[in-house]
Formats: structure tokens, C-alpha cells, sequence
């Protein structure tokens, strides 16, 4: 790679030893992707709570944090694995919890703004076309990459950290035009409306095209995606797809047309998607077992809009019996749902607000899960349906109505 | 050991030379979803590899699967004493590199030859990513 003179003093040790180490790890991983130089990045946001990194990742944390590493780039964390105000509830480990306090501890020492939020670019953060970031959390790239037309790759923990510390990334992958072209054609001739059916449209496109570097082209679209639409689409297709971007004609920055889109490329696919396509996603759930008694609506967390609309439709309704409701949200939302009585109105309704988390991640989940007698867990999350099979769920996708018909009646349909 | 005449290029490559005991699968691979961080074990039910303990192995994987998590986990099952040798992918993302360079673990994409049809699951094999090859050292 071509180091600047800058470049070159701090694999001297001329920032210290925590950024040569951290240029050090950024360069491995540009040598391997043949990247020919670093850029700058102006904000990161990264993963790291305890059950992701594990007790190696919190020594690791401990020796930065005692050889006073420091973050000088804004750095935002992602949502955790602990509402320390549900612990007890929840069944969850209090050692695991102690050391989720500690590695928070670490991280403020380090001057990371620990955030707790898989939706900074609602709540935090806005990218601007062209700007240089190093985000984690795929849903947080995908929508910064495609909605704001900023520029980053998935930057897993460590490597966020690195970029904060040394204030640029490796330039390969997404930072390059030529990775930033659409891929593939999908024509939607379906006018789609709720979260589900733009996380179900998602499933479809993400499974059958799975790479880092599949850019899909969305076309047709009858009926723009308002923000959360969008969050549910693109959390999704990283999911599913472990795709980093997708491009939709007239909506998104780098798509004010088809061939703006492809940039010249010739799509490799077209692929059409019907109502009826979008019906067969929700007709393929199974519930195992006829219980419903798990609804969540988190993966990624909902924002005030969110919040607002589970508000109206859980008010003056009662959580069935025996069922288990779980929203999150960001502690920033959380706040102006108080303030505005949304959360009184869930929590009256025997709806669990959880901050700070998701779902798929809490610790313990796995136990939780048959502790509690949940086989299914039924949500209006695409994303969260994939994800949380880790844990051994059969899970559900429906759409946000459903779903809180479903927690309220206690009857699958 | 006698000589053999498969060997592979990859595309790109990290970290030191290993040799070791093959695992073929022919399924993608998250160290968060697929394995259990404990014991080392994939336990995904239905996965090809379920059952298999990858620790001290040389595991080739046709596309790599999860999001940005794997970063943190291959540094945790090292530190544990059950982390493979090497991390053989057809196809990769950015999270696995960035998290095998992180942990010191060998790791290379894209290959000359299909692993699936020259290298058995038990096959000894020699990794060398300061010349991007793999070789067959010996049959199982």
C-alpha cells in the first residue's frame, strides 16, 4: 500500500503503540484486498458487548484501556446484550452483566460514546453522498452505503476501534465506484405497504443472491419506501443476502436512474417480484407447535415512528395471557415515547419496552427460550426471523397488524 | 507422505503457514450462528458440518455466512484454545478477514480449483499464504 509520511511515523510508534498496532491490523487487511491506500473516515460506529466478544474480546478491551488507548474519531456503539433494568427478569446472568458493566467501563475510557443503538443513522448520525465511514452492524452499513450514498464496509468490532483510533480504513470494497454498481435488476410490481412485506421482498432477493458484492437495482416501485421501510429492507437484505448495498431507482442518491444505477455495467439478472411472490413468503411460515406466546418487534430497533404506530395499535388492548411482548428502541427514543406517552401506553397494555438491546443478542436467550415455553417467535421483523434461529426458534414473520392482533388474542393465524 | 500432485491458488491471503487436517463443506459458515464458542463444535442443527469440532483444523467453506459479529469471535475461540488453523473460503466478506488478521489465523479467498473435488474432508494439507497455495500432503 502507498502510506503517507503520516502514515509511515505512526507504524513508528510516533501516535504510540495502540495506533501503530491498530494501522498495523488496518494494513494486513488492505494488503490482502489489495487495497492501494488508506482514507480518511469522519465517524464509526461499532459492535462490542459481551456475548459477541467474549471474554477474549473484554481482556483485550481491559490492555487498551490500561495502555490508554484512545478513540479520536466520534464512535458510537451498537445496541448490547443487557437492559440492565431486566436482568433480574429476564433470567439473565448477573456475572455476564458485571462484565458487560466493566467492558462499557473500558469502552467510555477510551472515549467511545457508548450508545446502544443499531439505529444511529435515525437517531445519531446522518452520512452525506461520498462521506467515509467505518460502521458496524450490517443493517447501519447497508443504510448508510444505499440511503445516504456515504461509503463503508462491514467493519466488525476490532476493526471499527482501529479506524476510530487511526482515523481512516483501507480503501477496497465499498470505498471503490466500481463495487458501488448495481449488480442485478428487481422489478417490484407490488405496491408494498407494511415493514414485513418490504423485509419479505428482502428475503426473497437476499437468499437466492448471497455475496458481499451482489448490488441489487430496485425498479418499478410503485409506492416509495418512507425511512423505515427502507431500514426494514436493507437490514434484511445484509441479512439474508449479506449485502452491503442495493440501489432503488428514483429513491436512492446513486440511482436517479437505471443506468446511473448500473454505471455503465451490464445486469448480470433481472428478477420479478409479485404480490403473489411476497404472499408465498408469509404462506411459508409453520407454526410448530399451534402457541404464539413470543412477539417481537425489534432487529433493528424501532424508532419513534415505530413506536407511535404500536402505540395506536396496542391502546386500550390487553396482552394475552401468558404471551410475551418485547419491543426495542434506542434510550434516546425511549425518552420522547415517554414524553409523549407512547410507552405508557404499550407498557398499560403489558407490552415489555427493553432499551438498549435487541432481542436476538440478549444473553441467555437460548435458555430464556425454554424456560419461558417459546417454540415460535412471531414478528414484523424479516431480519430478526433469520437471525434469532440461532437460538433454536421457529419463527414467524407477520405483518405489524398481525402481529399485535396475534399478542393480544393469543390466536396464530 | 508421499507427493501429490493437487494443489490450489487462492486469490488473497493472510497470516502464517499451517498444515493440518482438512474439513470440506460445502455450506457457508458463521462463527456466531453455526458454532458453539464453547466447545468448538458446529452445532447448527442441520448444518453439513454439525457435530464436526473444527478446533486445530483447516476448514474450507464455499461462501462465508453472518454479519459483522464474526469479528470479535475468532480472537475469543483462540484465546479459548478452539480456533481452526486456517480459514479456507471460496468467497468471503470483510468481517472475516478483518477478524482472522485480528486473531493472528490464517485465511484466504477465492481458488483456482474447486476444494470440493480434489481435497476430502481428513486429508492432510499445507497452507502457505506467502505464496497464495494450498497443498495436498497426504490422503486420509
Amino acid at each position: 500500500m502507498r502510506l503517507t509520511a503520516e502514515e509511515r511515523g505512526m507504524l513508528r510508534g510516533a501516535r504510540g503503540d495502540t495506533v501503530r498496532r491498530a494501522l498495523e491490523l488496518q494494513l494486513e487487511v488492505g494488503k490482502f484486498y489489495g487495497a492501494r491506500r488508506f482514507v480518511p473516515v469522519t465517524n464509526v460506529h461499532m459492535m462490542g458487548d459481551i456475548e459477541v466478544m467474549g471474554d477474549g474480546g473484554l481482556d483485550h478491551l481491559r490492555r487498551l484501556a490500561k495502555d490508554k488507548a484512545r478513540c479520536e474519531i466520534p464512535i458510537t456503539t451498537n445496541a448490547r446484550c443487557f437492559d440492565f433494568a431486566h436482568v433480574e427478569r429476564l433470567g439473565q446472568d448477573a456475572a455476564e452483566a458485571a462484565k458487560e458493566h466493566e467492558l462499557i467501563g473500558c469502552l467510555r475510557r477510551m472515549n467511545v460514546m457508548t450508545t446502544d443503538t443499531c439505529i444511529n443513522y435515525q437517531t445519531l448520525y446522518q452520512p452525506r453522498l461520498g462521506e467515509r465511514l467505518a460502521w458496524g452492524d450490517t443493517g447501519t452499513v447497508i443504510w448508510a452505503n444505499s440511503v445516504c450514498g456515504a461509503r463503508t464496509n462491514f467493519e466488525s468490532g476490532p476493526a471499527a476501534m482501529a479506524a476510530a483510533m487511526t482515523g481512516r480504513v483501507p480503501e477496497y470494497g465499498y470505498h471503490l465506484d466500481r463495487h458501488r454498481r448495481g449488480t442485478f435488476v428487481v422489478e417490484v410490481a407490488a405496491a408494498l405497504d407494511d415493514y414485513a412485506e418490504w423485509g419479505a421482498l428482502a428475503k426473497r432477493v437476499g437468499e437466492s443472491h448471497q455475496s458481499y458484492y451482489a448490488v441489487p437495482v430496485f425498479t418499478g416501485i410503485k409506492r416509495a419506501p418512507t425511512a423505515d421501510q427502507l431500514k426494514h429492507l436493507g437490514a434484511s437484505l445484509a441479512s439474508y443476502g449479506s449485502m452491503a448495498m442495493f440501489h432503488m431507482v428514483g429513491v436512492t442518491p446513486e440511482a436517479s436512474t437505471l443506468a446511473a444505477a448500473l454505471g455503465g455495467s451490464r445486469p448480470k439478472e433481472k428478477m420479478r417480484i409479485t404480490r403473489a411472490d411476497i404472499d408465498r413468503v408469509f404462506a411459508g411460515y409453520r407454526n410448530l407447535d399451534g402457541s404464539c406466546n413470543f412477539v417481537v418487534f425489534s432487529g433493528p430497533q424501532q424508532s419513534l415512528l415505530e413506536m407511535k404506530l404500536l402505540s395506536e395499535l396496542f391502546d386500550g388492548r390487553r396482552v394475552h395471557a401468558g404471551t410475551t411482548v418485547f419491543v426495542t428502541t434506542a434510550n434516546g427514543v425511549l425518552a420522547a415515547a415517554r414524553a409523549l406517552g407512547y410507552a405508557q401506553t404499550l407498557e398499560a397494555a403489558g407490552v415489555t419496552i427493553l432499551e438498549g438491546v435487541c432481542v436476538y443478542i440478549l444473553q441467555n436467550l437460548t435458555r430464556m427460550r425454554a424456560a419461558n415455553g417459546w417454540t415460535n417467535m412471531i414478528s414484523n421483523s424479516a431480519k430478526i426471523v433469520n437471525t434469532i434461529t440461532a437460538h433454536k426458534f421457529n419463527t414467524i414473520l407477520r405483518r405489524t397488524r398481525d402481529c399485535v392482533d396475534i399478542a393480544c388474542t393469543g390466536v396464530f393465524r | 507422505m508421499r507427493k501429490s500432485p493437487v494443489t490450489i491458488r487462492v486469490d488473497r491471503a493472510f497470516g502464517p503457514v499451517v498444515e493440518g487436517e482438512a474439513v470440506v463443506s460445502d455450506e457457508g459458515f458463521s462463527p456466531r450462528y453455526d458454532l458453539d464458542r464453547w466447545s468448538g463444535v458446529i452445532t447448527k442443527p442441520g448444518h453439513q458440518l454439525e457435530g464436526v469440532n473444527i478446533r486445530d483444523k483447516i476448514l474450507f467453506f464455499p461462501t462465508a455466512k453472518g454479519g459483522i459479529a464474526a469479528g470479535w469471535a475468532f480472537y475469543d475461540i483462540k484465546a479459548k484454545g478452539i480456533a481452526p488453523k486456517a480459514l479456507i473460503f471460496g468467497v468471503t466478506n470483510p468481517v472475516m478477514v478483518q477478524g482472522a488478521v485480528f486473531a493472528n489465523l490464517t485465511i484466504t479467498e477465492g481458488w483456482s480449483r474447486d476444494p470440493r473435488k480434489c481435497i476430502r474432508t481428513g486429508d492432510i494439507v499445507r497452507v502457505d499464504p506467502g505464496v497464495k497455495t494450498i497443498r495436498l500432503l497426504e490422503r486420509a
